[in-house]
């Protein structure tokens, strides 16, 4: 059945003017349409945060939980129901701090999950306390004098557990944002987006070198498996192998050409390169960076059901009673 | 050789944890099962990982009571004592009647031995003061080696058969069929029978030993069997009988079974029981923390499947969040409670009944919640059953608490039929109510519907936030959340429970003992033997805690002493007195991790009587 962005549709957002939630939240919609999964079949389950609010303005079943366990909420609900395409959608504080145990288990068990990562680098629900993204040095409301201790970066926690599939996109990039949910809708296994959004309040600017096009224009790369990896107004940047990593370089200088610049490989099992990609400062990596195929926790489950089930001679509580050392008392 | 007719039988198994003294014992209780006796057991193992063998700390025991007629505890004294090493006989002796007879074996009683057992000097009897005659002294390793000569076998294969040669002597000592145990063992090791061989002729040769050169001595005790409840049995753990009930429920209501958890002793086993039955659809998923346990769970409920979580108080605590969660969203859910010693880690193996306030209050918010305690073993299956029931038919997380005692006690479990059980029907949303129907609209009853994900035209959303009673939107309107806060009330206070049953005297008892869950039987013990004594004393058991029955007020007001016994400082007699206008009671309370003693049940209620 073919959808529009007005059947996913609900209510009236709350969140501040400006906010990048909405920008999400209008490509989460579109995205959805394209996709064409019923509603009625379609789960979206976020924890406790500004973004968690969520689930209220879509028209699918949702949960809108409580701080950090969205993604363990949503590997039972998977789990129990494979049939069920699952959302499940986090801050940055609810995704990587007090769920960030979640996070790691839903990535390394594969489960089939749809994995939003809204990160503005700031608590904005409880009114402007650094989080685990914040940069070293952040000053916050909770860091008057700076913070001390150094921020995960997303994609590292992602293949550091094993995760099969990270991309990212900008807020306020509608096409880039759409991109990356459809692939991450195809994509069987755990699926992390990381999207890049500004809080207008707490946090104002976080990402300004990529949140418009311009800026993105100049610092950023979209990333196209199969495709050099060339960026900048005029496609004057690639980037090229550097001793064990990466590095990005103007074309035509230190006589580097365009022979030099690699091509994107997301589907490579060896997580090294991409995870060197993610990790650029600049530019900023946009695009699936990860893709590889693997067996899915709740595909897995399933199999193993049925494989069970054919071996074992017994497949109902009677039958199972059976099983038992029986004696009769006459 | 005196064979000796008795009514009832308490053996003690106990050993260095490596001595395999739990399967001895198992086997011992499947055997006198078979015959048709009543049996109770009780394991006690040691918290240690592993203690340093011979060791005091490192002594794990498996008492069973067998009965001609129903037993109701694994006793308070045994009649037989094993006792594998000197460390045993050091710490088990003191759970011997003062006329048992005790077997050992003297080869672990060297030396090293004595020492390691803090023995003072070799004359190990005397110093404990245990009459030889009562003693049947063999050097059982020696033996097992002599038989298991020709086996080809290694010396340390050959020491794991020595259980058996023990439990062949107790076999013997009982006059029991061999064939049992002989069947028993080549089902156990059927993929290696070589060590079902060993052990079986191990057995034999215990027996043989016990029949040709201590006839003379000891005593043979003959159990009849009687008022029978004729029917098929099976001897079940309290574990795996809570896992038969949520299997039987999943099934009664047409539902997939799902189980989240965290392996937590000891409640382990009901992961372990549940991950087995792939072949009944059975999903389990073994968590990353108590948390994700219990919010899959959740997660899993939501999406439309029979959810459960088990663990013990310490996974509770780390639960409760979710729980509360379920609370609010008024989604099926049940958290089973295996309750050990706490606070925190405390006494992980051993059992008491101190999380019951956790149960009922453990949580921020009003958040009321069903809660049900399993009695005995076998009363686990049923108790399980209906906290599923409740679960699912009234839309809430309800709390099944059994207790370490229960949980790895076993008792002969009369093979249930599902068709005489009640239908389980969860609320689902009427389909007419489409276009209509909020998340928060109550049937009659004051239940929520369930509108399980998948079925189009009910698409809806629920949180931790609090909701509008009509629309379920996001609300914080003050009026709302006091008619919301009421209403889930009011929903658990509706949910129809049994009456409290009054057994013993209970026209004119002149001592109404009260307890909950897992003392069952040793209170039931207690009064049977004050009875039996010519006292006037009735038992009111709680099965349902939250709601009370309904009768509760009227049967704690009835008589003129009333006693609550419970191993906690007084958590269901607290409960009591808040939910029962001026109910006083005298209170029993003991939390030592051991089950309750009958015999000081009876001194200390007989000197209520007479005060």
């Amino acid at each position: 059945m073919a959808y529009t962005q007005n059947d996913f549709k609900k209510g009236q957002p709350r969140w501040c003017p400006g906010c990048g939630d909405h920008f999400f939240l209008a490509s989460l919609h579109k995205a959805m349409a394209e996709i064409g999964v019923d509603p009625w079949k379609t789960a979206v389950i976020s924890g406790i945060g500004c973004s968690s609010r969520l689930p209220h303005y879509m028209a699918t079943y949702g949960m809108n939980t409580i701080h950090g366990r969205a993604a363990a909420i949503a590997t039972g609900a998977k789990v129990a129901n494979p049939d069920l395409t699952v959302w499940q959608v986090s801050g940055d504080g609810d995704g990587l701090a007090i769920g960030g145990n979640h996070f790691i288990h839903a990535n390394r068990r594969n489960i089939n999950l749809n994995m939003i990562l809204l990160n503005n680098r700031i608590y904005g629900l409880t009114k402007g306390q650094y989080s685990p993204t914040s940069p070293r040095g952040f000053v916050s409301k909770s860091s008057p004098y700076g913070t001390v201790e150094d921020p995960f970066r997303p994609a590292e926690l992602c293949f550091g557990a094993r995760g099969h599939f990270f991309a990212r996109a900008v807020a306020t990039d509608a096409p880039g944002t759409i991109e990356v949910l459809k692939a991450a809708y195809e994509h069987k296994g755990a699926s992390v987006c990381e999207i890049l959004q500004n809080c207008v309040i707490f946090n104002n600017g976080t990402h300004d070198a990529v949140y418009d096009k311009a800026g993105r224009a100049k610092n950023a790369i979209y990333l196209k498996h199969g495709e050099k990896m060339l960026f900048g107004e005029n496609n004057e940047y690639g980037i090229v192998q550097d001793g064990f990593g990466v590095k990005a370089v103007k074309l035509g200088e230190d006589s580097y050409t365009e022979a030099d610049v690699l091509v994107h490989d997301a589907k490579c099992e060896d997580n090294t390169l991409q995870l060197k990609l993610a990790e650029m400062e600049w530019p900023v990596a946009l695009g699936v960076i990860r893709d590889v195929e693997a067996p899915t926790y709740d595909d897995c489950v399933t199999a193993q059901i049925e494989e069970v089930k054919a071996q074992k001679k017994y497949h109902n509580f009677a039958e199972l009673l059976e099983t038992n050392d029986i004696w009769e008392v006459k | 050789m005196e064979i000796k007719e008795k009514e009832s039988v308490v053996v003690r198994f106990s050993g260095d944890s490596g001595d395999g003294m739990q399967l001895a014992g198992n086997i011992f209780s499947t055997v006198s099962a078979t015959v048709g006796n009543s049996i109770s057991t009780f394991p006690d193992y040691p918290a240690d990982i592993r203690a340093p063998q011979g060791s005091l700390t490192g002594v794990s025991g498996f008492q069973v009571h067998i009965g001609a007629s129903q037993v109701f505890t694994p006793g308070d004294q045994c009649d037989v004592l094993v006792a594998m090493n000197a460390a045993a006989l050091k710490t088990q002796y003191k759970f011997a009647k003062p006329d048992a007879a005790i077997i050992i074996d003297t080869d672990s009683f060297g030396p090293k031995d004595l020492e390691k057992a803090q023995f003072k000097t070799e004359d190990y009897l005397g110093e404990m003061g245990i009459d030889p005659d009562r003693v049947i002294a063999c050097p059982l390793t020696t033996m097992v080696k002599d038989c298991l000569a020709d086996s080809g076998m290694d010396v340390k294969s050959m020491l794991k058969c020595r259980n058996m040669f023990a439990l062949g002597l107790v076999c013997w000592l009982f006059d029991r069929d061999l064939d049992v145990a002989f069947n028993f063992l080549k089902e156990k090791f059927a993929k290696k029978p070589g060590v079902a061989e060993a052990n079986i002729k191990v057995i034999q040769a215990g027996y043989d030993y016990g029949h040709n050169t201590h006839s003379s001595v000891a005593n043979v005790y003959r159990i009849e069997t009687k008022n029978k409840v004729p029917g098929r049995y099976m001897d079940i753990t309290g574990n795996k009988a809570t896992a038969y009930g949520f299997i039987a429920a999943a099934e009664k209501a047409g539902l997939k079974l799902y189980l989240g958890s965290y392996p937590i002793t000891p409640a382990t086993d009901v992961l372990h029981e549940l991950s087995k039955h792939k072949s009944l659809g059975v999903t389990t998923v073994q968590c990353e923390d108590e948390i994700s346990g219990c919010a899959s769970a959740l997660g899993a409920s939501f999406a439309g499947a029979l959810a459960v979580t088990s663990t013990s108080g310490p996974g509770i605590c780390l639960k409760s969040e979710a729980m509360n969660l379920a609370v609010i969203m008024e989604l099926p859910l049940v958290v089973l409670d295996v309750q050990r010693g706490g606070p925190a880690t405390g006494l992980p193996t051993k059992s008491e009944q101190t999380d019951l306030l956790q149960a009922l209050f453990g949580r921020n918010g009003e958040s009321p919640m069903p809660v049900i305690a399993a009695a005995s073993p076998t009363d686990c299956f049923d108790a399980a059953y209906a906290a599923c029931k409740m679960a699912l038919e009234h839309m809430t997380p309800v709390i099944l608490m059994t207790d370490a005692f229960v949980a790895n006690g076993s008792g002969a479990f009369k093979l249930p039929d599902l068709a005489e059980y009640p239908a389980i029907n969860p609320p689902y949303v009427p389909e007419e109510l489409k276009g209509t129907w909020t998340p928060y609209m109550r049937a009659e009853n004051g239940t929520r519907y369930w509108a399980v994900p998948g079925r189009q035209g009910f698409e809806h959303i629920l949180g931790g936030l609090e909701k509008d009673d009509k629309t379920g939107a996001i609300s914080t309107n003050p009026e709302n959340h006091d008619l919301m806060t009421r209403k889930r009330q009011a929903k658990i206070d509706a949910i129809p429970v049994p009456d409290l049953e009054v057994l013993g005297d209970k026209d004119d008892a002149e001592l109404l003992i009260v307890g909950f869950g897992g003392t069952f039987g040793h209170l039931h013990a207690a009064m049977y033997e004050m009875r039996s004594a010519g006292k006037k004393v009735a038992l009111a058991h709680f099965k349902f805690i939250n709601p009370l029955p309904k009768n509760t007020a009227e049967v704690l007001k009835k008589y003129p002493r009333v006693v609550v016994a419970e191993q906690n400082m007084g958590q269901l007699a607290g409960w009591l007195r808040m939910k029962v206008d001026g109910f006083v009671p005298a209170q029993f309370n003991q939390v030592k991790g051991q089950p309750f003693v009958v015999a000081e049940l009876v001194e200390n209620f007989t000197q209520l009587l007479n005060k």
